[in-house]
């Protein structure tokens, strides 16, 4: 199978005046917003497929997604690095795929196989693959924000130019370990950039009964700057992520980017959204990153329909051979349940997949 | 060997490790300039720069997370809790995140809390806990808990070599009250190995941190052949070393200074009940702090913790048995 998730070859960067609308222009080349797309199209092809698994009951438990966020996890993971790390949240399943981590082990992982990044211990997102450099998240939110910047103070103890990145939903700045983490981050000045997914909802309690003052502006309170944007414009995500893991290298500390986006599936599938008025459904529906991005290729980057049509479709097949190698893999062996509570050695995280042309030379240097 | 304090030891280990490797170093409240509310990093900022002897701001679940972020990226932190009490602010990043880790996704987090713990001295009902039965319902967190200088030295640095997150608990009561020769150096312990305290025929008594010291002062105190077990490690526990001193004298008093219900009495009662029936001449006995918090005013304080009395009335009891 050709694509497996690996990135396609970098080309040289085809920069017109009309691609530097929100400044990511000059950073990507055609091949890299072919990528945006093929990671988006892939997330959303294989939670829809997901989807299908857990309805036929083969997956236990209930099932999350991120329908209509696919932007932010791939708009932003795409900028890193390979020696950088991430903590990885449940409305972002993209990141994996940008980082290199197949569908099959996604899917398998939702099914409780042994060929799933937790080999079964643990289910849905909620997982890391070591080797990728990512720590997988815990349900208690937003503590991943604290492990990110515990693993950017690492970085910048040892002067290293690595940059941590993590999410959270603006359900998460409620609590107290977002304060916790903001302030330690800006005190030390940290290289991590925090991506805050404000999809509407924490569950279902509303933006207005989440806060008084939007996340976005406690930022500077913190002492590091706070950025919004267009949680469904990739390439918005993408260039705001870019600037804020630049400053993170530079030694500029941390950036936070709330992008504004609508979960558009319930909190989990036994969610009907219920809550949720029919004219802002309505109005996010018309506002999907996958089909605002198909048109914006098309409309600005001269992309075919035939040759978005194929990507798309190209990834959908790949998801279903995915899907099928991931039903082949076995259920964990019983035996395995007590194994594994303690560690025995340090084995260091890997690195994880920098499709960025960028990491290759493709795209200017000098502008990243 | 060097005499030394408790506390001294605990210093002296940090000091050893954070010198022998760079990528040990110690994060905390008030642990830089002023040396630590106990003075346990006195001369740290000095020595070690304030990179490495990390004050930070008064959030225990930051100095927890953040710890567990910079240990997966290679680091060996070890955390200062200001007292045992205060882990309660950081249990959610010790509990959900780094005990979870290893077993979830195969990741190590090489970390240490270190947990002042312990009354005896009017610290009231937020500063004198013995919290170790949080830690032990927890898989995937080594507890210890020395009880001499030589152990605090060598217990802190197997803590800080070992690939998982350890609470390491030093009471305050040891800190300047116990003295011992310790070996210069490097210096381990290995963690889940107990220690024969004082050899017996007659009782056991099963003990760790400063109940140790209470069963030593009882024994010389009554003449008699009583066995003292100091566990040293709770998780990792030594069971072959409890049951083998159960076997011997068939007799046991379990003694600690935590609250009775569901601790480590009520664990090692439920082991020895198990695998050495046979060979017990009495019921297993435990003498514990009374199941209330810790009170503020002296003579109730005295009234809930074990005091020696109390262990001399115990040992005696059993041994009239």
């Amino acid at each position: 199978m050709k694509p497996v998730n690996g990135a396609v070859a970098s080309e040289p960067a085809r920069g017109g005046t009309s691609e530097r609308r929100n400044g990511a222009g000059e950073h990507l080349t055609r091949s890299d917003r072919v990528n945006l797309l093929r990671y988006m199209a892939m997330m959303r092809s294989a939670e829809e497929r997901g989807i299908t698994l857990y309805r036929q009951g083969k997956i236990p438990g209930s099932f999350y997604d991120g329908c209509g966020q696919e932007a932010i996890s791939v708009g932003s993971a795409y900028v890193l690095g390979p020696r950088d790390r991430m903590c990885i949240l449940h409305r972002d399943l993209g990141a994996h795929f940008v980082r290199g981590l197949t569908p099959d082990r996604y899917l398998a992982n939702y099914m409780g196989r042994s060929d799933g990044p937790t080999r079964g211990k643990d289910g849905n997102l909620h997982f890391g693959d070591r080797e990728l450099g990512c720590v997988g998240m815990v349900s208690m939110l937003p503590d991943m924000a604290l492990v990110a910047s515990g693993m950017a103070l690492a970085f910048k103890q040892r002067g290293e130019r690595r940059v941590a990145m993590t999410y959270f939903g603006e359900g998460s700045t409620a609590n107290g370990q977002w304060h916790e983490a903001m302030n330690f981050a800006g005190i030390h000045g940290l290289p991590v950039v925090f991506v805050l997914e404000n999809n509407g909802f924490a569950y279902s309690t509303p933006n207005e009964l989440e806060f008084a003052v939007d996340p976005v502006e406690r930022a500077a309170t913190y002492g590091f700057p706070g950025v919004l944007v267009d949680g469904n414009d990739v390439e918005a995500v993408f260039e705001a992520s870019r600037v804020g893991a630049e400053r993170a290298r530079e030694g500029g500390g941390p950036t936070l980017i709330e992008c504004r986006t609508m979960r558009m599936h319930g909190h989990g599938a036994h969610d009907d959204m219920s809550y949720v008025p029919e004219a802002m459904r309505t109005e996010w529906a018309d506002r999907d990153p996958i089909e605002l991005y198909s048109a914006r290729l098309a409309a600005e980057h001269s992309f075919s329909a035939d040759e978005i049509d194929s990507i798309r479709s190209e990834v959908k097949t790949y998801v279903d051979e995915c899907a099928k190698t991931a039903l082949a893999s076995p259920m964990p062996d019983p035996a395995e349940a007590t194994a594994g509570v303690f560690a025995d050695d340090v084995t260091p995280l890997g690195d994880g997949q920098a499709p960025w042309s960028y990491w290759s030379g493709g795209a200017e240097r000098s502008a990243a | 060997m060097a005499e030394m304090t408790y506390l001294e030891a605990i210093s002296d280990a940090l000091r050893t490790e954070m010198r022998r490797d760079e990528t040990v170093f110690c994060m905390g409240e008030d642990i830089g300039a002023f040396g630590g509310a106990f003075k346990v990093t006195d001369g740290f900022l000095e020595e070690f720069g304030a990179e490495r002897v990390l004050d930070t701001p008064l959030a225990e679940n930051a100095i927890i997370g953040c710890a567990v972020g910079a240990a997966v990226e290679g680091l060996r932190p070890v955390c200062e809790m200001q007292f045992a009490d205060f882990i309660a602010c950081g249990f959610d990043q010790l509990v959900n995140v780094a005990a979870k880790l290893h077993y979830r996704q195969g990741v190590a987090a090489p970390m240490v809390v270190r947990l002042p713990s312990g009354g005896g001295f009017s610290g009231g009902p937020f500063h004198s806990q013995n919290p170790e039965a949080w830690f032990l319902q927890t898989p995937g967190l080594k507890v210890v808990a020395p009880a001499t200088a030589d152990d605090a030295k060598g217990l802190l640095t197997a803590a800080i070599r070992d690939p998982n997150p350890v609470c390491y608990l030093e009471h305050k009561g040891l800190y300047r009250y116990v003295k011992g020769e310790v070996p210069e150096g490097e210096h381990t312990v290995e963690l889940g190995r107990a220690r024969i305290a004082r050899e017996g025929e007659e009782m056991t008594v099963i003990a760790y941190g400063s109940a140790v010291h209470l069963a030593l002062d009882a024994a010389e105190a009554l003449d008699e052949s009583i066995e003292v077990i100091d566990l040293r490690s709770l998780c990792p526990l030594d069971t072959e070393a409890i049951l083998a001193s159960a076997r011997k004298t068939g007799k046991v008093l379990v003694a600690h200074e935590a609250t009775q219900s569901c601790g480590v009495g009520a664990e090692v009662a439920a082991l020895v009940a198990a695998e050495a029936f046979e060979d017990l001449d009495a019921p297993v006995r435990r003498l514990t702090a009374a199941d209330v918090p810790i009170p503020f005013s002296p003579p109730l304080e005295q009234a809930v913790l074990p005091q020696l009395e109390d262990m001399k009335e115990a040992c005696d009891e059993l041994l009239k048995y």
